[in-house]
This record gives structure tokens, C-alpha cells and sequence, in this order.
């Protein structure tokens, strides 16, 4: 018998329609996985199943948890089967933790809430289970004490604590780092065999589906486009959505050659420390080495790659290099030009560099028209543009990115987060600057969006030498956009050298081991992409 | 919980605090003495007015050590203060300290008073409109608020004295009998209580309430109810402590209001506390009442600001680890 079976689901919330004729059958034991881009309604048809649908909410169909159907449940039964019966685990493990109480308290929350149990017997079942997610931490620790990868450990005891029949996983390992995404994964598969669950997993990452699920399920718009066991989609793709989709995701863009030429940016046996909180009454603070030695260049026209996961001081050497914060020791320059004079952000080299962000939602004022967004950083040019030669630079730096001069006029909610981060490369190129720093500029994007942003970043170079710094945790992104890579971890540079040199013949065993945790989409979608 | 590194982290946490009191407390009193310093003229003629005579003056000056060096007036003041002498009222001809300490006994035990009726009152009232957003008790409550917060306390304490002590006699309608009968003190401070507290309830439950709701919005509470907590399970368990920080800060700010800011209510019932005096002292430009009064208020701000403090660190173990 199925353990799960959602027949045509519909779902329309104030009026609008969100999901239309969904059906999932799932066994005991199997590893389910919903894709699609945002909007689609993978996510919302994961709270359907958990009956955590929010007000107003209008349903038609039936979702059968074994002898239950989830849809005509009273809620006091539904709250008896959550955690009991099927449990979920969310996307961010940095928020889904109640932050003023200890992990182990709210693991046997759990115990305690479906089970008469004595305190002492749920903490020690929560201790258990905290330890069979691979846990090494007390349980008296509060979550601001943990890392994203062990918050989520908990966050999946705290789910599991009770064997539950089903479990969802909404984006279990988005937020976290290839190599600690790559631990969760196999955490959760060992789950699965052990306890025998069912596994509903939802992610827009079409290669953490392709090497974990036994059955793949695409939506677009809130419909079901394709489902098929993982093998048999692979293989034999039918739907052009699905198709797109995978096509999206192993983008390839066309560089131009890049030629030889003198350093632009010079970053030179960088250094930066913080100190950390005290722990004991007297000694001192401890240090953390954010930056150590760090040293490289980029010359005019070229294309540089930044890696490492979190916590490897990217974020500061970014900021170093944007003047943004003080380096320590060493010294950062470009075209000759230290970034800082005394002090004092170097206006000389303020002109020459531009930064693009991660977020398109938060990195525009909502107040400012697209026109005025764009024409910022002109401020910083001697001799700026005025009247009818400003509107004309923006208008040709709309239409660089592709889009149209008339865009100018309006607010950047009227955008789509692809066009947004259109208007923040625009905002970069107006003042034609020699270095962009790219921070994590495609990593908030849908595949097919990022796909086309991607495209843009490549044209931009055919029209023009561009040299840029592109940070980012997504290595197969890096890899096709840049000319060399430099690897960071723990503060310093492990490796460095040509992209495909340092991808297909990695020499450090940190490259090494980052490399072989990111997850692939087996060879065939190549395949389907030269058809 | 018994780990070598929260002790220490709660050590280092209140040592910290200790030591910013201890420095505000130094700050406030230099300002405190200067401000009386550079008043026109010195602080005798000015107490005495222009019309004083010679020898009257001369003999304030040596009375309140004016003949004395900056420095050594200051640390005198200090040291008597730590000692309890705040020196001698020129109208009252008493020590300031008995003045002080007659009317604290009023002025503090009303604060407190106020201040636990406005949190019996704020907090139900705001945890259950949160709970029922935007349901009839939400809407009653809220309006019920609103008005709490625009009609002024003396408001409430007019039409209280009308209603329980002229109409149905159930108190007086002022003056206080003192702490020989606990109950009666108690019941001649319960009008002027309530007339305190309803403004200030109103304001702590309108904080209450969307602080809770900014709470109920958040991962955790929905990773609660995927735990299969109920929705009153999720907001008592989850909600409600990390909705107290923002709370706690607004209780810090009324008790210190509410020690010296109760004038008007003070002087429609008769009490005897520190805002009455305060207002006497300043009309009689008593300056040596002024200055310790003034110098109590501080003290005790500072102080409250120091439990608010442990209480966020009680509250929220993430402010432990900083400082």
C-alpha cells in the first residue's frame, strides 16, 4: 500500500490558483523528490501534506497518509500526527531553531508533547537521537553555539525523534556549504533505510535530486509537468519544461579568449584578524585569522573565479578589496593605486571598481526610480555626466544589460529578481569600470534565470575587456565563468590556477575534497543539451 | 548547564555591566554637581534671591563649604553621599536624608505597585490579542489601548476619586496614614496605583502584542507546529520568551518614570513622595534638596538599567556570549 497518495490536489489561496491537479503516490522507503523554479508550488504542496497551510487556504482533492486523509482532518488530530506520523525539516537552519532554548530541550519537545514521558527519559531519548544524527555536541548547547550544517542535525532529530512514517525536507541543504550538504545528504539516505521512512524531498537543485531520489517529480506553475523514476526522466526527458530545466542547469557560456595583459588588481600578503569574546573571566580574547598572507592579481580583461565555504574569509577579502573595511597588514591596489589613503577610501581607484550583490531584493532603496539607482554611482567621476548626457548613459547602460530605455521611469518592484540583477550590472557598468566584483550575484536566482544573467556576463565581455572577480560557493557556475579559480579555506589560498586545470586535476586536498562533495547531473543531460 | 564556559560567561557578562554602572553613576554625578556649579551667581545667592543680605549669604556660603576648592566640595559631596548625609535642607532645616527617606517610602512602594498592576494587566491582555489576531478580542483590546494611551493618568485619578471614594466610599480620596497599618498604606496607595498603571498598561500591551506577533511569524514557530504543537502550545512555549526583550526595556523605561513622574497623581491624592518634594524644593530653590534628589533619580535609573540588563541575559542566552 502507498504510504503517501495525494490525488488531484487543488489549491487556490485568496482567490488566486496555486496548485491545480497535483497527484504523488509514494512507498515506504523511497526517496521522493519535487523540482521546479520558485513559484511553482513545490513548497506549498510540501505544508499541504503536513496540513500547515496558511489562512485561507481553499483545497480540493485528497492527500491519504496511509488511512488518513490529511485534507478532512480536524486540526487536534493533525497537531497529534505531526511529528509523530510525519515530520519536516526547513530550509533555513540558522532561523528554525528557537534561539533561547537548548538543543536537547527541544529535540524531546518532541517525545514530550506526543508521549507520556518523564523529562528525564525524553532528554535521554533526545540525547540518542541528537548522537544517530551524527551530532558531537552537548545537548545543553544553544543553536547560536552550532554551525549551519549541526543546526540542521538537530533540526532533523528533532523531526525524526519519533520514527515518523513520512518525512518532508523543504530545501534541507540550500543554505549550507557542498561539502556540509553533502554530509546532510547521506545523513538523511541512511535515515531512510534505517527507519524505513518515506522520503519527500524538495529542492530546486536538479543535481541533489538526480543523485538521491528514486522518483522525480518537475512542477511549473503548480502543475506536475513530469514524474518518473530518477532513472527513466534522466534518460528519457519528455517535457520541454523538463528538459529546459536540466539544459538551465548545466549552462555553459561562450567566453571570449582572454588574452595575456598587465595586473589591475593587486592584493598583497593581505592580513586581518577579529577578535573573538572572551572565554574565561581572565586571559585574553582569542583571535580569529580572517585573512592570512593572502596574495594575488588580476590583469585588465580577466576573468577570476573566488571559492570556499563559509566562514573562509571571502567575505572579508571582498570588503578589502571595496574598501570597505582596513586590512591589517599587506596592501591592496589597483592599477597602481593603493585602495586606501590614510584612512580614507581611495576615490582614484572608487572609480575603476564596481561590486554587484547577492540579494536583488535588498540591495536597491524601494523609493528611487530605476533612473536614479543606475546614475548613483556617476557621483564618484570628476567630471560627471548632467542633464540629457546622464539620461543617455543610463539609457545605454538599460539597454547593455537587455533591457529598454524606458525602464528608467520606474520602481524596482515593478522587477522580476532576474531583472534586478539586470539594473544592478547596469548600475556597475555605468561608469565603465575596470574590476567588478561579482558577491554571490547569481546565487539568488532561479537555473534558467541565472542561465540568462550568465549569458549576459559572457556578451559583456565580447563587447568589451572586462575583468572581474566572481565569488561564489557554486562551482560548476564558477567554472564555466571564469579564466582562473583561487580556492580559500580557513583564511588562506589552498590553490590557484587556470579553471579547468584546477576542476579537472585539483591539486590540494581541500580543492579535492570540495570538488567531489558538489553533486553532478550524470553525463547524459550533456547529452541532451548538443542534441 | 553546569559547563566551565557559561559560568564564566555569566561572570564576564555581569562584570561588564557592573562596571558601565559604575561609570554612568560617576558621569551622572559630575554633571549633577556642575550643572548647580555654573549657575549664575553662586548657589547661596541664588537660593536666597537678590534681595538677601550680606551676612545671610555669607553665612550659606560657610554653611554649604562654598569657601572651598572645586575638587574638595565635590568629593565631599560624594563621599557624603556614599555615607548617606546629603547635607541639610535651607527651607526644610532638616538633614535631606530624612526628607528622602519619609517620602521613598511612599514613591517607591507606588512605582512598584504600578508597575506590577500595568504587567498583570498588559500581559494577558497583549498575549491574548496576539493570539486572536485580528478577531474581535484583538480589535476590543486594541481600542481599549488606544484610549489607554490617550487619555491622561490625572484623567483616570479624578474620575476614580468620583467614582470609589465620593460615590461608594470604598476609599479615601487621599493622604496616606503610613506603614503602621500595612493594609490601610496599601489601600490609600491602590487608587493612585491604578491611575499610574492604566496608561502605562496600555502602552506595554500594545508592545507586547507585536512583539509576539513579530514572534509568531518566525522559522521556529512554524518548525513547532510541524512538531505538532498546537497553535497556544507554539505561542506559550516559543513565542512569548523571545518576545519578552523588547518588553523588558519598555518596563525598565516606566519604573523610572513612574518613581518620579507620578506629580500630578501625588498631588491629587496628597501623597507625600519624592515628585512632591522635588516640585517644593525647586519652587523654594532648596538647591541641596534639588541636587540629591535628582542624584537619587539617577541612581536608581542607572540600577534599574542594571537588572534590565541581567534580564535580557536571563532572558536570551545569545547576550551572554556578547559583550
Amino acid at each position: 500500500m502507498n504510504l503517501l497518495h495525494v490525488k488531484d490536489l487543488s489549491l487556490s489561496i485568496g482567490g488566486i490558483q496555486i496548485l491545480q491537479d497535483v497527484s504523488i503516490d509514494m512507498l515506504s522507503g523511497e526517496i521522493v523528490a519535487i523540482t521546479g523554479e520558485s513559484g511553482s508550488g513545490k513548497s506549498l504542496t510540501a505544508l499541504a501534506v503536513m496540513g500547515l497551510l496558511p489562512r485561507g487556504s481553499v483545497t480540493k482533492g485528497s492527500i491519504w497518509l496511509e488511512e488518513k486523509d490529511i485534507l478532512t482532518t480536524s486540526e487536534h488530530d493533525l497537531c497529534s500526527m505531526r511529528g509523530r506520523a510525519m515530520g519536516m525539516v526547513f530550509q533555513e537552519p540558522m532561523t528554525a531553531l528557537n534561539p533561547v532554548k537548548t538543543i536537547g530541550d527541544q529535540v524531546a519537545e518532541t517525545i514530550i508533547i506526543h508521549e507520556r514521558v518523564t523529562k528525564f527519559d525524553a532528554n535521554k531519548r533526545a540525547a540518542d537521537m541528537l548522537q544517530r544524527v551524527g551530532l558531537t555536541v552537548e545537548p545543553s548547547r544553544y543553536p547560536h553555539e552550532l554551525s549551519g550544517g549541526q543546526r540542521q542535525r538537530v533540526v532533523i532529530a528533532m523531526a525524526i525523534a519519533l520514527r515518523p512514517k513520512l518525512l518532508i525536507a523543504d530545501e534541507p541543504t540550500t543554505a549550507l556549504d557542498v561539502t556540509t550538504q553533502a554530509r546532510i545528504l547521506e545523513l538523511l539516505k541512511d535515515l531512510v533505510a534505517d527507519f524505513d521512512m518515506g522520503l519527500l524531498i524538495i529542492t530546486h537543485d536538479l543535481a541533489v535530486v538526480a543523485e538521491i531520489a528514486d522518483k522525480i517529480i518537475v512542477m511549473q506553475k503548480g502543475c506536475i509537468v513530469e514524474a518518473e523514476d530518477t532513472h527513466e526522466l534522466l534518460y528519457n526527458m519528455r517535457h520541454p519544461y523538463t528538459k529546459a530545466l536540466f539544459n538551465a542547469s548545466t549552462h555553459r557560456v561562450n567566453l571570449p579568449e582572454y588574452i595575456p595583459s598587465l595586473p589591475l588588481l593587486s592584493v598583497e600578503s593581505v592580513a586581518r584578524t577579529y577578535n573573538l569574546p572572551r572565554t574565561s573571566v581572565f586571559g585574553s580574547r582569542p583571535k580569529l585569522q580572517a585573512l592570512d598572507g593572502i596574495s594575488f592579481h588580476i590583469s585588465h580583461g580577466e576573468r577570476v573565479g573566488l571559492v570556499g565555504e563559509s566562514g573562509c574569509g571571502k567575505s572579508t577579502l571582498t570588503r578589502a578589496i571595496l574598501g570597505l573595511e582596513e586590512v591589517q597588514k599587506g596592501q591592496i591596489t589597483l592599477d597602481g593605486q593603493p585602495v586606501f589613503v590614510q584612512k580614507n577610501l581611495n576615490m582614484e581607484v572608487r572609480r575603476k571598481m564596481q561590486v554587484v550583490f547577492q540579494d536583488p531584493y535588498g540591495s536597491f532603496n524601494p523609493r528611487h526610480r530605476v533612473d536614479r539607482l543606475i546614475a548613483e554611482p556617476l557621483h564618484v567621476l570628476e567630471n560627471a555626466p548632467v542633464g540629457k548626457e546622464r539620461g543617455l548613459a543610463v539609457s545605454k547602460a538599460l539597454e547593455d544589460v537587455g533591457l529598454s530605455a524606458t525602464d528608467a521611469n520606474k520602481y524596482i518592484h515593478e522587477f522580476s529578481g532576474g531583472q534586478r540583477q539586470r539594473i544592478a550590472i547596469a548600475r556597475a557598468l555605468i561608469i565603465e569600470p575596470e574590476l567588478i566584483i561579482f558577491d554571490e550575484a547569481v546565487s539568488a536566482l532561479d537555473v534558467s534565470i541565472r542561465a540568462q544573467v550568465l549569458d549576459l556576463i559572457a556578451d559583456l565581455c565580447q563587447k568589451r575587456p572586462l575583468a572581474y572577480l566572481f565569488i561564489s560557493h557554486d562551482l560548476s557556475v564558477v567554472r564555466t565563468v571564469t579564466d582562473r579559480v583561487i580556492v580559500m579555506q580557513f583564511g588562506k589560498i589552498v590553490e590557484q590556477g587556470q579553471t579547468e586545470q584546477v576542476f579537472s586535476n585539483p591539486q590540494h586536498a581541500y580543492t579535492q575534497s570540495l570538488i567531489a562533495a558538489a553533486p553532478k547531473l550524470p553525463e547524459v543531460t550533456y547529452a541532451i543539451e548538443t542534441v | 548547564m553546569t559547563e566551565p564556559v557559561r559560568f564564566f560567561e555569566v561572570i564576564r557578562y555581569t562584570l561588564g555591566r557592573l562596571s558601565s554602572l559604575i561609570i554612568s553613576l560617576v558621569i551622572a554625578s559630575l554633571v549633577i554637581f556642575s550643572v548647580i556649579e555654573v549657575i549664575p551667581g553662586d548657589p547661596a545667592s541664588f537660593m536666597l534671591g537678590i534681595n538677601a543680605r550680606e551676612d545671610t549669604l555669607a553665612a550659606l556660603r560657610s554653611e554649604m563649604g562654598l569657601d572651598q576648592p572645586l575638587a574638595v566640595r565635590y568629593f565631599d559631596w560624594v563621599i557624603g553621599l556614599l555615607q548617606g548625609d546629603f547635607g541639610n535642607s535651607w527651607t526644610y532645616k532638616t538633614p535631606v536624608s530624612e526628607l528622602i527617606s519619609d517620602r521613598i517610602w511612599v514613591s517607591l512602594p507606588l512605582a512598584i505597585y504600578a508597575l506590577i498592576l500595568s504587567t498583570l494587566i498588559a500581559f494577558p491582555a497583549g498575549i491574548l490579542a496576539a493570539s486572536r489576531r485580528g478577531g474581535a478580542s484583538d480589535v476590543t483590546i486594541m481600542g481599549a489601548t488606544q484610549m489607554g494611551v490617550a487619555i491622561p493618568n490625572f484623567w483616570f485619578a479624578m474620575i476614580m476619586v468620583l467614582i470609589f471614594a465620593i460615590h461608594l466610599r470604598w476609599f479615601s480620596a487621599g493622604g496616606f496614614p503610613g506603614w503602621n497599618s500595612p493594609l490601610q498604606g496599601l489601600k490609600s496607595l491602590t487608587l493612585p496605583a491604578i491611575s499610574l498603571a492604566l496608561p502605562q498598561a496600555a502602552i506595554l500591551a500594545r508592545i507586547m502584542r507585536s512583539s509576539l506577533l513579530d514572534m509568531l511569524s518566525e522559522d521556529f514557530i512554524r518548525t513547532a507546529r510541524a512538531k505538532g504543537l498546537t497553535r497556544s502550545q507554539a505561542l506559550w512555549r516559543h513565542a512569548v520568551r523571545n518576545a519578552l526583550i523588547p518588553v523588558i526595556t519598555i518596563i525598565g523605561l516606566q519604573f523610572s518614570f513612574l518613581l518620579a513622574g507620578g506629580i500630578i497623581i501625588e498631588q491629587i491624592f496628597f501623597l507625600p513622595g519624592l515628585g512632591r518634594l522635588i516640585f517644593q524644593a525647586i519652587s523654594a530653590r532648596d538647591l541641596i534638596v534639588v541636587e540629591s534628589v535628582v542624584m537619587l533619580l539617577v541612581f536608581t535609573v542607572i540600577m534599574v538599567n542594571f537588572a534590565v540588563d541581567l534580564a535580557y541575559a536571563a532572558v536570551d542566552p545569545r547576550l551572554r556570549s556578547k559583550v
